[in-house]
């Protein structure tokens, strides 16, 4: 069988190439998570606040957060996660192929995305909204005075389409500058090439504060879309997308029930039902999800109630010094309102 | 008839015809045209190196840590001195890097053994360099047996992604760059169409295509829930990408093999694979060997492209660098150290590429 | 294999795997069927994964409105448009940059490699310095160069170099004048197809005469005074129907005009400078390979120089160039893919990067693009076979 070695050549080589890293899955993606010891968390390509690698190369941010309560929730332990980093072209095909079992990757949760693509969005950690950054110099104060400008924006996002719908829809003119990477879409605005930086205002906060100068640039007030970001799994395995979503919420219920990773312990002994439930001292609602009793203790000890992880990496304590806003929670007029736990 | 006996004693030539004068005016003023041309070539020298030189070298910052270290006169390759290390490594974690390091000195023991002429023992180390070198080189720098902790490929970068790409694309295309050429010049036309066909897609698509789709589709041509690394998913692009160009080279290797030589084999009772392999292949190898530099060259080149699907190549890792918000401002920097580094190699390989077409120019020669 | 077996002795019939025709169609069947298998196998796993995972299919997606803004279109595009005219203005982009690539790699190309055989020492080694410089480098790497070099050294709008007030330069781009045809425009057109074909004609007649007579016009000129001058001298009695739009700079940039993006400048200068490398080495080359007997037979009839050139070298060294050089040309247009990086809007930003994010389907996209630039690249073969074909040596 001479002339079908090429093929030979080419299946083995082929075959060689993915010893070691490739794994054929079976069974559900819970059931595969633990026997791996891991979750595998599609996070961004670098972005401050969200997802980012600090000095260490250590993954932080409010997104990777996220990551870390399911990885606490499903295997007891917030750093059992392996972080891949995805570009925004990349994401949703990682996720449909099995590459990472969870994004949680500032998406924005649309129609398109919800159906067409074959996700699910399981709620949302961060409430956004679409801003300008603008040079101090060209003295604008309104989004309104655009006419004409020259703007940046990263390619493939919902961004781009806000963007050219806001201008049509206040019948003015741009130019639209489209970069692949946030750093390079920065790079452009700081060289000149435009006037204005279009993207989610959370993420224009992070933007500026990597510009050599600041001061010399300002948001403006106009939010010209809503960018509900969040946690996105694939369809097919309700399961998973049952343990991602509570995940969150349990994060959320625990701050508005006034419990924290300083004194969860303490709260084991509470006597409000609600506490009970959540903590599994009441009930064993994990175990309907294939998780432990303690899965939401897991969370919140390791990782920390839904305002712990605002303040830490985007909010007051963290140098992007976001407002809370509308990611307050609903009991204080926001939008971050989570099912109870019963 | 008398003879003047005397010897005339030698004199000089003409001032104008040897020494510095003469070689000014055989090759620089040989004519008023010429003259203007020498002119507005030393003018047009003048006008590039003294502001690139007057910026790196003369008015450089080159000791430092941050970047008030820097007076911003002239290039401050602090920032380079500063992520040098990451520029080499990626983000390889800083107590492993030992490993880094012996795979690639023994990758260029093996090589410098190959390359220089007079040692022996060369039919042993080859299947070494193409066998058991990459099975050591994978286990050192992934890990996971013998105590080695895991490096997970995200991890890797720098240079030495660059040249592990580089290298494993060549090393993987050659075998079936020579099967897809044996496969175009056979006699059966099914084999010879499929091989057409093969060689002459990957040849006319771009590479940043092949990465596109090596990394968005090929996930969905496997079977549910298998995955693929994605710098493995890189590398089955670039290979399969290069064995196209390779099978052109071979091809040519053996196209300059005179049609004799096979008869020869055949007509002494050799089957296909006895008359290429110890007749054709050693013969066209010889020829090939410029073009495979010559493809590597490029292929050492195209592994930028890895850039764009979010692989931290050297090129990507030094673009990264530069948006480091403690380094801002420094990307011509970050731009000319990247074009060194890859200048000198490419360079040297194409310096050593002329100089085997030379040395292997032998048997053409009358 | 082209020793063909002679009629066999006689004696047992060989068993079938050692006669060589059916083995050759058994290695064959098996290929076959092995292609044929790998391929069923990828499209059933494709198809098994995009209904497990929900994913929509299809070309239906090329209707639906796009949504996004391109900054460069060669037709009219807005945000209205379906992705089906993305491709198109992608597309034309691609073509663009590329046509515009290959010109000026071929100029530069041609100059630098006539350079490095220069007699002129200076000269010869400022040639080869350019060629070592350039082609050791990646490709990548000098279009960010390029491009960052572009936007360092350009001013801001409000600071424009102007000349002349019609043209400004800035960071935003190069702004030009659009002209504006008035009715009667169309005679120059006219006028110019009409001076074309006027001068194939000189040209032809101009060939017969000389073979049959001997003696010549200066055709090559008179053709250009008609092709310039014809349509010239009809603008004139016309009465120039032409109007030109200025780019005026109102609010923050530059209005009116057409305006060259600087994106489109630093890809056009990387793709042609790093091409133009390559194309010196086989300009050299292939005029290394005419032999020197060939010059001095020519300069031995009295040539002058520059016909000498002209008339018996370049006509020759063509047949060596013209092979190597059509595969740099398909290299220039392959390479113009990497407009993404700096965000040129070519075929794979466009389509194959942010069409493909928007509608997910990555599938189609990809398949879609990859079909251009084979098309693309047959293409080319095809017309530059035919023209090497009429270069070559015909043998007699």
């Amino acid at each position: 069988m001479q002339y079908n070695k090429k093929k030979w050549v080419m299946l083995t080589s082929a075959a060689a190439l993915t010893l070691g890293t490739a794994g054929l899955a079976s069974a559900t993606t819970l059931e595969d998570m633990r026997e791996n010891g891991a979750v595998q968390c599609g996070v961004s390509d670098g972005l401050p606040g969200f997802s980012a690698p600090d000095d260490e190369g250590n993954w932080q941010g409010i997104d990777v957060d996220v990551c870390r309560a399911v990885a606490a929730a499903v295997l007891g332990d917030a750093d059992a996660v392996r972080y891949v980093s995805l570009n925004a072209v990349e994401r949703f095909t990682a996720l449909q192929s099995g590459e990472v079992d969870m994004l949680s990757r500032n998406t924005t949760w649309t129609t398109t995305r919800d159906t067409t693509l074959g996700l699910n969005f399981t709620g949302t950690n961060f409430y956004d909204g679409q801003g300008f950054l603008v040079s101090r110099d060209l003295g604008i104060s309104s989004a309104g005075e655009l006419d004409g400008a020259a703007i940046c924006v990263q390619s493939g996002t919902t961004t781009e389409l806000n963007l050219a719908d806001y201008f049509r829809a206040n019948d003015m003119e741009f130019q639209p500058i489209v970069f692949d990477t946030s750093e390079q879409t920065v790079g452009g605005f700081e060289a000149g090439r435009c006037d204005v930086l279009t993207s989610d205002t959370s993420q224009l906060a992070a933007l500026r504060i990597q510009l050599s100068d600041p001061g010399g640039a300002v948001i403006l007030p106009e939010v010209i879309s809503k960018e509900p970001l969040g946690p996105v799994v694939r369809q097919g395995d309700d399961q998973w997308f049952n343990i991602v979503k509570w995940s969150l919420f349990a994060m959320i219920n625990a701050e508005e029930l006034g419990i924290s990773s300083d004194n969860v312990d303490d709260m084991l002994d509470s006597e409000n039902p609600n506490v009970a439930r959540l903590l599994g001292q009441d009930g064993n609602y994990g175990e309907s999800m294939g998780l432990e009793a303690d899965w939401a203790y897991n969370i919140i000890s390791q990782v920390g109630n839904y305002g712990e992880i605002y303040d830490r990496n985007v909010g007051m304590d963290s140098p992007l010094e976001i407002e809370r806003g509308v990611n307050r929670l609903w009991t204080e007029g926001g939008l971050q309102y989570a099912p109870p736990v019963r | 008839m008398t003879h003047n006996e005397t010897v005339i004693p030698e004199r000089p030539a003409p001032r104008l015809t040897v020494g510095p004068l003469a070689w000014l005016r055989a090759n620089l003023f040989s004519g008023p045209v010429n003259s203007l041309f020498t002119l507005l070539g030393l003018y047009l020298l003048y006008l590039l190196l003294t502001p690139a030189i007057q910026w790196a070298l003369i008015d450089a910052d080159w000791i430092g840590t941050s970047r008030d270290d820097c007076s911003r006169e002239g290039a401050c390759w602090v920032f380079v001195n500063a992520r040098l290390g990451q520029f080499v490594y990626g983000l390889y974690p800083g107590g492993e890097i030992w490993r880094i390091n012996l795979m690639f000195a023994t990758f260029a023991a093996l090589l410098a053994w190959l390359a220089i002429p007079r040692l022996p023992f060369k039919r042993w180390v080859a299947p070494v360099t193409l066998v058991a070198f990459p099975v050591f080189a994978y286990v050192l720098l992934y890990g996971g047996h013998f105590g080695l902790p895991v490096v997970e490929t995200h991890r890797w970068g720098g240079l030495s992604l660059t040249l592990i790409l580089a290298t494993v694309g060549m090393v993987a295309a050659l075998p079936i760059g020579i099967v897809l050429a044996l496969g175009r010049r056979s006699q059966m036309p099914i084999v010879r169409s499929v091989c057409v066909v093969f060689i002459e897609f990957w040849r006319g698509v771009p590479l940043i295509t092949i990465l596109f789709m090596a990394s968005v589709m090929l996930p969905l041509f496997l079977p549910t829930g298998m995955t693929i690394d994605r710098l493995v998913r890189a590398l089955i692009g670039i290979t399969l990408f290069q064995s196209a160009y390779m099978a052109e080279v071979v091809r040519g290797g053996l196209q300059a093999i005179p049609r004799g030589q096979e008869e020869a084999a055949a007509a002494l009772g050799m089957g296909y694979w006895q008359r290429m392999g110890l007749i054709v292949l050693p013969q066209a190898l010889k020829m090939m060997i410029p073009g495979i530099v010559n493809t590597f060259i490029s292929l050492f080149k195209d592994t930028t492209l890895v850039m764009i699907i979010g692989l931290f190549d050297l090129l990507g890792i030094v673009q990264a660098a530069l948006s480091d918000s403690r380094w801002l401002g420094f990307a011509v920097e970050g731009y000319v150290f990247a074009a060194l580094m890859f200048w000198i190699f490419c360079f040297s390989m194409s310096r050593y590429s002329q100089y085997l077409e030379k040395k292997l120019h032998t048997g053409h020669k009358r | 294999m082209s020793v063909r077996p002679q009629a066999r002795p006689s004696g047992p019939k060989p068993p079938f795997w050692r006669d060589r025709a059916k083995r050759a169609l058994l290695f064959q069947a098996v290929l076959i069927a092995g292609v044929a298998a790998f391929l069923l196998y990828i499209i059933g796993n494709t198809q098994d994964n995009l209904a497990a995972r929900g994913i929509t299919t299809g070309f239906g997606f090329l209707t639906n409105t796009a949504g996004f803004g391109i900054v460069q279109s060669l037709i009219d595009y807005s945000s209205q448009s379906t992705y089906a005219r993305t491709f198109i203005v992608g597309l034309l982009n691609t073509l663009l940059v590329s046509a515009l690539g290959v010109l000026a790699a071929t100029i530069i190309g041609f100059t630098v490699g006539i350079a490095r055989l220069s007699p002129n020492w200076l000269i010869a080694r400022l040639a080869s310095g350019y060629i070592e410089i350039f082609r050791n480098i990646p490709l990548l790497l000098q279009i960010f160069f390029w491009y960052f070099a572009v936007l360092q050294a350009l001013p801001s709008p409000r600071q424009s170099h102007a000349f002349g007030e019609t043209l400004f330069l800035n960071v935003r781009g190069l702004y030009l004048p659009e002209p504006q045809f008035l009715s009667g425009f169309g005679l120059i057109p006219g006028a110019f197809v009409v001076a074309i074909v006027a001068s194939i004609a000189l040209v032809i007649w101009n060939r017969r005469r000389h073979d049959a007579t001997g003696k010549r016009l200066p055709a090559g000129w008179l053709s250009a005074c008609l092709i310039v001058g014809l349509p010239l001298a009809v603008l004139v009695i016309t009465g120039v129907p032409v109007t030109w739009e200025m780019p005026e700079l109102t609010g923050f940039n530059f209005r009116g005009g057409i305006t060259v993006i600087p994106e489109f400048l630093a890809l056009w200068l990387a793709l042609s400078i790093y091409t133009a490398s390559f194309i010196a080495e086989i300009v050299r080359s292939g005029i290394q390979a005419i032999p020197h007997g060939q010059t001095e037979a020519a300069q031995a009839l009295s040539l002058p120089q520059g016909l000498v050139l002209r008339l018996v070298i370049i006509p020759q060294a063509l047949r060596v160039i013209i092979p190597p050089l059509t595969s740099q040309y398909l290299n220039l247009i392959k390479n113009s893919s990497l407009a993404t990086a700096i965000g040129y809007p070519d075929l794979v930003s466009v389509f194959a990067g942010t069409t493909l994010n928007q509608t997910g389907q990555a599938i189609e996209v990809i398949a879609m693009t990859m079909a251009v630039y084979l098309t693309i690249s047959l293409l080319v073969s095809l017309f530059m076979n035919w023209f090497n074909a009429r270069v070559a040596l015909v043998e007699r």
